[in-house]
């Protein structure tokens, strides 16, 4: 096989996750009534953008074969952060979108600390670091309020001159700039290699504690990235446990829509942007079809369930059913 | 020298012994701030509230004890109360086949789960997920999206808000599913090949049992016990609510792992399942008693969790 | 010189010495053969030197300094790389990221790819491994790509003493072969060799020096070829060589049709046409060397693959769809004892009173509910019988030893009263007494009229326990031994897949590993 033959192999996951996307978006701007404007797919592209970065921070983790049920309260977290921190002069902003972050990052070491030197079951952990992230939240905002500077959220929500929406920029960026050097860096790899096999990366001399405390610190920084966002396109902090919760389960589905292996191990943060894009446009899809919106959780449910069940075809080339109980 | 009885009495573990004393810990800081926190008719209100939770946290059990885990919960709560408060206003035949119609809903999407994760092998956290999302798309279009005015019948009300003999019937009832729960585990083929599954399926199948039955099976039953959760919950509101079963999942998980049972299956007795239900309402009501804000009770109630499970939760580590 | 020595080491395992005063010296440019039964202390010694491990006492010295390695990756920065029986390889990874998992080449802080490919396919060379493509995923490859890759890794991190823990025993002939010459290159380079392997051959062919162990302890260190075969094993059992089998007797009972009977029985690539026939009474054993199908053909036996093309008859009955749970049932009555205990055949943290009922718990219960009764005493007989050696039956079957952990497995199954019995090398991992006690107790199952088909590793088992015994090369029956005829040489001749002149027909049986 040709050297590129492999790399799409690598990336079969990923690949797949954005051709369903693309036909998806395809059929669904083809029948938007506006047709294929810049401002639908702005429109289109902030709410995807916002599950999409949840979704890289879930990715993130569970390539270690864990996984961070509290992602959809940090991004909450971070939004109510971000209303009152996020505003006034430029000085005072860029000062407020640190914090912001910085916050992120903050729960992401909280999570990794309890998970990996404190040696818990990160399903259980993060459910509890989910309450303690939610409950922060709410002092900071009791009731839904506050501000966002205008300007900046603008900019980040609109579109730049030749229609592109300008959170796909964003996209872009924090891919460039985060995601891809984190999974070319050694410690990047130690995650894939974690996940994959936590004995044999052991064995093989990699830092196993290291990479995961820094797969949970990246996962917060992204959902603090989500958080901010949010805040851009609502100027306003809410602490929704209801938000919360929707966000951390769509973000398990982007994860698994995305090609990620929930077992750890393969799949890109690229994919999970594309099963997140997928997941929202899903129930545009009905918007569009001018069917009744009462049907749209079901449809995105139904999707779902037929979606993880294409995984198990694999099953179909088992010869030996010992391996159906790994 | 084999020992006999079940695994209420085998081995008392120090997880639920950790946990009970925690249930004494509390009690005693609440009554440092009102002596009201031990008295009777408090403590049989919170066991009476317990048995919601109680209930669920049955299903949960068995299936974590298999090593798997069931995020359906919320919505399959719901679908229990909406269900089961539908068929009620169907007249007299109504009234009788609304509990058993409300279950029956719950075990069909068990079964769902089940042959999700038995057969077609898919991990149980998606494929309840998936389930979860179902259910909730069912319920939304049943409703139109308000809240469903459907009344509970009269059987759901009493048992969920009346009393026999200065007993609350929802203790009474989760008493009768708790029993019923420690003898199917530590007294039949069921219960035993659920622990081995737990510890290894691949042995189990090796050893001539249908593990994908029992799997499927223990699903189904999770999911009617959480319909039927639903069906309490219903009874004692009078009617049901959207998103009524949310508040009830992270708790059921919680309730089962700081019981003592391993989240990795296996492991884990009745016993303890009962402390952490217990451990948790009290938790949540002395929060709410002390009238401390909700933001407070949240971060409290997740230190907490930490806390306890820093304990004795812990892995042990990989080498 | 020895350029690395070990004094005095010890190790402990809750109550077990693995290890008690241990001496060991290495020189470069030479091979050397650690040879030693299982629990013998060889891998305790490996995983020492690895770093994977801390020793109790004792010291390690590398030119002239004491050295000591808290992980893995210290050691390997000395020098020392080794390569285990279970792979190292992370399976979603492709074969160059595993290769230089440790050491990546950067640029700019990231790691470079290129750099990779390269110094992947340096090290793929160097191990004989041309034709494997650095992009491919490792989890795609078979298992003997996967050790060669696992040999490249090492090579690459440019060792000074390379240790190779059984690292042949999934190589087919051709890469042995072309391991050997990769071996023997790195020996002319000036690489320091430890080899453990249980392979006489491979020692005769490829070891300059050779130390055996047993019980913790180094016992003889001699230059390779200065001592016989019979000796080597004396001095890793410890005492003159008698495996006591019990007498077999002399004629088995033709009574009629066979019990067991496979016609043809073919899986994948794994298994080709294979015909066997077990009548009552009769132990019939499996040899040939790891990974010829012997273990396909017990599992396809007892209904776990897939796909499996050919006939198997009970009493002459094809029975079409079998499975585990059909062939427990008494119309069939079959049993499998499973390779790996600990994973396949018993559920380590559960008490051993589970562990012994849970394949007869249907036969103990009414309607689902088990008769507690019943399951006592059942238990308690089994305990008996085979004389299981435990603190009561509430204690986690984990707790046991390799050898009473087996006796729970067979008990298991012999509640079930199997009327055919699979074996997958039972004995590995078991100490020497309670080996003897269960060659006796086979032969005794099969004087009550089991059918056995026995697989085993040990030559002394095959020759010692079997009627008859089926060599397999590859997938197929390559030759049929019966009575006299098996003896350690056609045993080895058969599975080398070399034809052999039956010469010394009636031999003292020897031991060969």
């Amino acid at each position: 096989m040709r050297d590129w033959g492999y790399r799409i192999r690598e990336q079969r996951g990923t690949l797949l996750a954005f051709l369903v996307f693309v036909v998806m978006f395809a059929i669904y701007v083809v029948n938007h009534p506006a047709g294929f404007t810049a401002n639908v797919v702005t429109t289109a592209a902030n709410k995807g953008v916002l599950l999409a970065l949840v979704a890289m921070a879930q990715t993130v983790v569970v390539l270690t074969s864990g996984i961070d049920l509290s992602v959809g309260m940090v991004f909450v977290l971070t939004n109510c952060l971000a209303s009152a921190l996020v505003v006034g002069s430029p000085a005072a902003t860029a000062l407020g979108v640190a914090a912001v972050l910085f916050t992120g990052l903050l729960c992401g070491v909280l999570n990794g600390l309890i998970v990996i030197y404190g040696r818990l079951q990160p399903i259980v952990a993060t459910i509890a670091t989910g309450a303690i992230f939610y409950g922060l939240a709410l002092v900071l905002r009791p009731v839904p309020g506050g501000d966002v500077n205008s300007d900046l959220a603008d900019a980040l929500t609109s579109q730049l001159p030749g229609g592109v929406p300008a959170s796909l920029v964003v996209l872009l960026v924090v891919v460039l700039a985060l995601w891809l050097p984190f999974r070319r860096s050694e410690i990047g790899r130690g995650v894939y290699a974690v996940g994959s096999s936590e004995l044999a990366a052991y064995m093989s001399g990699v830092p196993v504690g290291r990479a995961k405390f820094a797969a949970y610190c990246l996962s917060g920084l992204l959902a603090a990235m989500g958080g901010l966002f949010l805040t851009f396109l609502t100027y306003s902090g809410e602490a929704s446990a209801a938000n919360g919760n929707t966000y951390t389960l769509y973000s398990i589905a982007a994860v698994v829509l995305g090609g990620v292996s929930l077992f750890g191990g393969s799949g890109s943060a690229i994919g999970a942007i594309f099963g997140a894009l997928a997941f929202r446009t899903i129930g545009d899809l009905l918007f569009v079809f001018d069917l009744d919106p009462l049907w749209q959780p079901l449809f995105q449910g139904i999707i779902l369930l037929a979606a993880v069940c294409l995984g198990s075809f694999r099953l179909f080339r088992i010869r030996n059913r010992l391996e159906l109980f790994g | 020298m084999t020992t006999r009885g079940g695994t209420l009495i085998r081995r008392i573990e120090p997880a639920v012994v950790m946990a009970f004393g925690c249930i004494i810990g509390l009690l005693f800081l609440g009554s440092l701030y009102s002596t009201s926190f031990v008295s009777p008719e408090f403590l049989l209100q919170q066991l009476k509230v317990a048995s919601f939770l109680g209930v669920i946290a049955t299903g949960m059990m068995i299936v974590i004890l298999l090593g798997q885990i069931d995020l359906s919960v919320p919505w399959v709560v719901a679908v229990g109360g909406m269900m089961s408060t539908a068929v009620a206003s169907w007249g007299t035949i109504g009234g009788v086949m609304a509990i058993p119609f409300g279950i029956l809903c719950g075990v069909a999407l068990g079964l769902v789960n089940g042959l999700g994760v038995a057969y077609l092998r898919i991990p149980s956290m998606i494929v309840t997920l998936a389930v979860n999302a179902v259910a909730q798309g069912l319920m939304v279009v049943h409703t139109g999206g308000y809240s469903p005015q459907d009344a509970s019948s009269a059987a759901m009300r009493a048992l969920a808000t009346g009393t026999t003999l200065g007993v609350p019937n929802a203790l009474l009832v989760w008493s009768v599913i708790g029993t019923a729960a420690v003898l199917l585990l530590s007294r039949t083929t069921f219960g035993r090949a659920v622990y081995g599954i737990g510890n290894s399926e691949r042995a189990v199948y090796l050893s001539g049992v249908k593990s994908q039955r029992i799997v499927m099976l223990a699903f189904a039953l999770s999911g009617g016990l959480s319909a039927f959760g639903g069906i309490l919950l219903a009874g004692y509101a009078s009617k049901a609510a959207q998103g009524m079963g949310d508040a009830y999942l992270l708790p059921s998980i919680a309730a089962v792992v700081l019981g003592g049972t391993s989240i990795l299956g296996g492991r884990g007795t009745y016993l303890g399942t009962v402390a952490g239900v217990i451990l948790i309402t009290l938790l949540q009501s002395i929060l709410s008693v002390m009238q401390i804000e909700e933001a407070g009770r949240q971060v409290i109630y997740g230190v907490v969790i930490i806390a306890m499970l820093l304990l004795y939760g812990r892995e042990r580590p990989v080498r | 010189m020895a350029f690395f020595r070990m004094e005095g080491v010890s190790k402990r395992f809750g109550g077990v010495h693995a290890l008690r005063g241990a001496d060991l010296q290495v020189e470069p440019g030479r091979i050397h053969a650690i040879l030693g039964e299982n629990g013998a202390g060889k891998s305790t010694l490996i995983k020492i030197m690895a770093g994977v491990i801390q020793p109790d006492e004792g010291r390690m010295i590398m030119d002239g300094r004491d050295v000591r390695f808290a992980s893995p990756a210290a050691a390997n920065d000395a020098g020392i790389v080794c390569i285990f029986q279970e792979l190292s390889l992370m399976p979603d990874l492709t074969v160059a990221d595993n290769i230089v998992i440790s050491h990546p080449p950067k640029r700019f802080g990231l790691i470079d790819r290129r750099a990779q490919r390269r110094i992947a396919e340096e090290a793929l060379a160097r191990a004989g491994g041309e034709d494997i493509h650095p992009l491919t995923p490792v989890r795609d490859l078979p298992l003997s790509r996967r050790q060669i890759v696992e040999i490249a890794k090492a090579l690459s991190r440019n060792p000074r003493i390379l240790i190779l823990d059984e690292a042949t025993s999934a190589l087919t002939a051709a890469d042995v072969t072309k391991v050997y010459e990769v071996l023997k290159r790195l020996r002319r380079e000036g690489l320091a060799l430890l080899y453990i392997s249980h392979r006489m051959q491979e020692i005769d062919e490829l070891a300059d020096d050779c130390t055996v162990f047993r019980n913790g302890r180094n016992v003889a260190t001699y230059a390779a070829g200065t001592k016989s075969d019979n000796e080597v094993v004396e001095l890793m059992i410890g005492r003159e060589y008698t495996h006591v089998f019990p007498p077999k007797p002399s004629e088995v009972p033709n009574a009629g049709a066979p019990l067991l009977e496979a016609r043809g029985v073919s899986w994948t690539h794994r298994l080709k046409n294979v015909s066997l026939d077990v009548r009552r009474g009769e132990i019939v054993g499996l040899g040939g060397l790891d990974g010829q199908g012997q273990r396909e053909l017990l599992l396809a036996l007892f209904g776990v693959l897939r796909g499996v093309s050919g006939e198997v008859l009970i009493e002459g009955r094809p029975v079409p769809r079998m499975s585990p749970s059909r062939a427990k049932n008494p119309g069939i009555g079959m049993a499998l004892i499973p390779e790996d205990r600990k994973t396949e055949g018993l559920m380590l943290p559960m008490s051993v009173r589970d562990n012994l009922s849970f394949a007869a718990l249907d036969r103990l219960s009414r309607f689902g509910v088990i008769d507690d009764a019943a399951e006592s005493a059942a238990i308690d007989r089994m305990i008996r019988l085979l004389a299981i050696r435990t603190d009561g039956t509430a204690v986690p079957v984990g707790a046991l030893s390799g050898g009473n952990q087996q006796k729970v497995l067979i008990a298991k199954w012999l509640m079930v009263s199997p009327r055919i019995i699979l074996l997958n090398d039972p004995t590995r991992g078991i100490d020497v007494g309670t080996k003897q006690e269960f060659y006796h107790l086979l032969r005794e199952l099969a004087r009550e009229g089991a059918a056995i088909v026995f697989y085993s590793t040990d030559y002394a088992e095959l020759i010692g326990c079997c009627d008859r015994v089926l060599v397999l090369y590859d997938g197929a029956v390559k030759r049929v031994l019966a009575g006299p005829e098996i003896t350690e040489h056609a045993l080895v001749g058969s599975a080398l897949n070399i034809a052999t002149e039956t010469r010394d027909v009636g031999a003292r049986p020897m031991v060969g590993m």
